[in-house]
């Protein structure tokens, strides 16, 4: 097998500064932005009593999900041994950890007490899926730094593929637990399924892929790498068939509820008349996370005129928003929708009881959640100028040995 | 190989610095720490300096996971013994330097969290309103 | 209940009977109003005896309350002024944020039309979903069924929050001061109703039951599920009482009547 080149990106342009500073910029006022809420206390947000987790949470997890999804791409070269996704399984890695590390940053700081993230480290209830979840994401990072070691470390790359199959399962387990944070909780009508775990795994997929085709193209474009339509196509129908994945549990996730007469509330309030989660669902989770991005990956050839890194740029893109939007409708709006404790009376009292809540994202909780993306493309940017994750090329010839150039254009 | 000079450049910044802290910590001022009521209050005071943490710590998990609520390592007692008087002759909360933990704890620079969740002073609080907003 | 006085020398056998009499009929009356009625100003004996300062609490007790939805007024909310006095809750003005650790629930079925009325607190579950979900420990129940969070372990994830069934869980939302000595509670952590547990173990009631027994309204009755012969277990005994969302299989510590 002919031997790929990896090389550190050359970062010494004016935009790198300018995007490196931009980043930073971000990171910084994130992190002021939790000093404001940790000092004053979370009356500052739009977070209350009713609506328990907010903005942060949804980036957090939104982060999460995407950084083990994004670790699939190296999973596949080394675990499912397919040639074409050889070279692009250390910046996998990378992001995976940037992704992740990001997410975390974001929950940490917006917790109560951040100043007792130790005893969060070293006191457990493993009766506590939560607990499970520390565990799993840190040991999630060692597992991946082993694992780019192996990787980039040539000597040992006879162990990559070991390493690659602990990281594979690991990050399943990872995604099921994140998803069994809701899935576990009786008392919330919307989010007590067993569906939940597989419908974060499939979301898993779709978020990471859909980071790491821009992350790839960002990067490759800024360093004036090729990047050839042959993995460019292969990456945009694999995110074509995760995007449909995720479709088919959430699917799955609403007809199962919609059957037990008992949720039926739940049900009605996401679909139809809960106001901004039902068009968050329909319009931005559904249309245009999930429609439009397969109309775009799997679009006829006849239009191939269109440039295929934009086409899969803005699938990506699309998919990212669709998926924001999904995660805000299964945090904020499992949260919006009142108990039942009482079931068929109509309940009041001067706790929000029986009413649908509102929830505002407040200026400090958004800036945070920026904050932890920023910190996760700092991470990306800084990696890939000081170390060797990005192939030096990934043209359609370096990347496929049959590739024969045809007249059908880019 | 470590070079004579090396050696010589270095004792003489060590000597140096050490010189130089002597001499500025002799200008910092001690702290001014208020007596307690009574004789003594749990163990004497070089015992209660260095262990205090630890009989705070064990007592706050057994009164708190088990409820046990013997007095003598109570933090209200604590609190009770150790308050101190401020100018309107009530007890100082933890906001004034003058309060009793914080007269060593600033000098150390060891910061406490016992204050965010424990009240600080003891009870009855008499305050302008009568206590507590409802 | 009423006890016959006995006069041997006194009086003749007329008033004697019209004393007997009188004494069997009210016994008959009370035993037939008896169980739908609980009489006013009964002074309950104190159900916690106080326990020795160095004694742990003790799995043999298990304390619960008993709320008759029947005795509760729309209009009364002496419980949940008494807990805001009796723990320090100070409100700050911004009711979706403020602790509220009792809250009045009005109910109305739309069906029938019945409107009722009820207290609503932490239900001190036997298996609480907030202990089970809590990464640090922080939130556990102690061994005589008093469902508490530690403070000094909390992190303020609020998992807890969004676990409970019963919305029972505040978050201390700004920084506090002048606490309550024997109710600490600070910005960052999680709390809920402790059912007054100083008080408890000190031998007394928590506010609410103290200040609704006070006020006339006895709708709120406290003691040991565990001790057969107190007044709660026998009324749990014998008179119809339910949990709320008893489907969840938690078990909580305080029951509901005439709901």
């Amino acid at each position: 097998m002919k031997r790929i080149i990896y090389s550190e990106i050359e970062g010494q342009s004016a935009h790198f500064y300018a995007l490196a500073a931009i980043l930073a910029g971000l990171v910084l006022a994130g992190l002021v932005a939790a000093i404001h809420m940790e000092h004053y206390g979370h009356y500052v947000t739009g977070m209350s009593n009713q609506i328990v987790w907010g903005m942060p949470h949804v980036f957090a997890i939104f982060l999460i999900v995407a950084a083990s999804g994004a670790l699939n791409v190296a999973s596949i070269g080394t675990v499912f041994g397919k040639a074409l996704y050889k070279p692009l399984g250390r910046l996998s890695g990378l992001l995976a950890l940037a992704l992740l590390i990001g997410g975390l940053v974001v929950l940490v700081l917006d917790l109560g007490r951040p100043d007792r993230l130790i005893v969060a480290m070293t006191k457990y209830n493993f009766k506590s899926i939560f607990a499970w979840n520390i565990n799993l994401y840190v040991g999630f990072i060692a597992v991946v730094v082993v694992y780019l070691w192996l990787q980039m470390e040539r000597r040992m790359n006879r162990f990559v593929k070991t390493a690659g199959m602990v990281a594979f399962l690991w990050r399943l387990v990872l995604t099921t637990g994140t998803g069994s944070i809701f899935g576990f909780l009786v008392a919330r009508e919307a989010y007590d399924s067993a569906v939940m775990a597989p419908l974060f795994i499939a979301m898993s997929f779709s978020f990471g892929l859909a980071a790491y085709i821009l992350v790839l193209l960002a990067a490759c474009r800024g360093s004036g790498r090729e990047l050839g339509d042959v993995t460019l196509q292969r990456l945009g129908r694999l995110l074509g068939v995760f995007v449909a994945a995720v479709l088919y549990f959430t699917a799955v996730q609403h007809l199962t509820n919609l059957y037990a007469a008992e949720h039926y509330g739940v049900e009605r309030f996401m679909l139809v008349d809960g106001g901004v989660f039902t068009l968050l669902f329909w319009v931005v989770q559904i249309f245009v996370g999930g429609i439009l991005p397969l109309l775009l990956v799997f679009r006829s050839p006849l239009s191939g005129s269109l440039n295929t890194g934009r086409v899969m740029a803005l699938a990506s893109v699309l998919v990212i928003i669709g998926g924001f939007a999904q995660v805000y409708v299964i945090v904020i709006g499992g949260q919006a929708w009142p108990l039942t404790l009482f079931p068929g009376m109509e309940v009041s009292s001067g706790f929000y009881d029986g009413v649908v809540v509102s929830y505002m994202p407040s200026v400090p909780e958004i800036v945070l959640g920026l904050g932890g993306v920023a910190l996760a493309l700092l991470i990306v940017l800084f990696g890939i100028k000081v170390l060797r994750f990005l192939p030096a090329t990934l043209a359609n010839s370096a990347v496929d040995p049959h590739f024969v150039a045809e007249a059908k254009g880019p | 190989m470590v070079r004579r000079r090396n050696v010589i450049i270095l004792t003489v910044v060590a000597l140096a610095s050490l010189v130089t802290m002597t001499v500025a910590a002799s200008g910092v001022p001690k702290p001014d720490i208020p007596r307690g009521q009574g004789e003594s209050c749990v163990a004497d005071i070089d015992f209660m300096r260095r262990n205090h943490m630890t009989m705070l710590k064990h007592q706050r998990d057994e009164t708190m996971l088990k409820g046990v609520r013997t007095k003598q390592y109570s933090l209200k007692e604590c609190v009770s013994c150790h308050a101190v008087k401020g100018p309107d002759a009530t007890p100082v909360t933890v906001s004034s330097p003058k309060h009793f933990c914080r007269s060593c704890h600033d000098y150390v620079a060891v910061k406490i969290d016992c204050f965010q969740c424990h009240a600080s002073r003891p009870e009855p609080i008499v305050a302008v309103d009568g206590g507590g907003k409802e | 209940m009423t006890a016959r006085k006995r006069n041997p020398g006194n009086t003749t056998g007329f008033d004697a009977a019209r004393r007997s009499f009188l004494s069997a009929a009210v016994a008959a009356a009370g035993v037939t109003l008896a169980p739908g009625v609980m009489l006013y100003g009964i002074t309950r004996p104190s159900a916690a005896k106080a326990r020795a300062l160095d004694a742990a609490a003790s799995s043999d007790v298990r304390w619960g309350m008993l709320i008759d939805s029947n005795r509760c007024d729309s209009d009364c909310n002496e419980c949940v002024t008494a807990c805001s006095k009796e723990n320090g809750l100070q409100g700050h003005g911004r009711p979706a944020t403020d602790a509220q650790w009792i809250r009045k629930v009005e109910l109305h079925d739309p069906g029938t039309g019945l409107n009722k009325s009820l207290p609503m607190m932490c239900q001190h579950c036997a298996d609480p979903p907030c202990v089970d979900v809590c990464p640090t420990g922080a939130s556990f129940k102690r061994a005589d069924g008093i469902v508490l969070v530690d403070k000094h372990t909390c992190i303020g994830c609020r998992y807890c929050m969004m676990a409970c069934p019963y919305k029972a869980r505040s978050f201390i939302h700004e920084a506090l001061e002048d606490q309550k000595s024997h109710a600490p509670r600070g910005k960052g952590t999680v709390e809920s109703c402790t059912m007054c547990v100083h008080r408890i173990d000190d031998g007394r009631q928590p506010a609410c039951v103290e200040a609704c027994n006070d006020s006339g309204g006895g709708a709120m009755l406290f003691g040991d599920l565990n001790d057969p012969d107190s007044e709660i277990s026998q009324r749990v005994a014998k008179y119809a009482s339910q949990q709320i969302r008893a489907d969840l299989g938690l078990d909580p510590g305080i029951r509901y009547q005439n709901l």
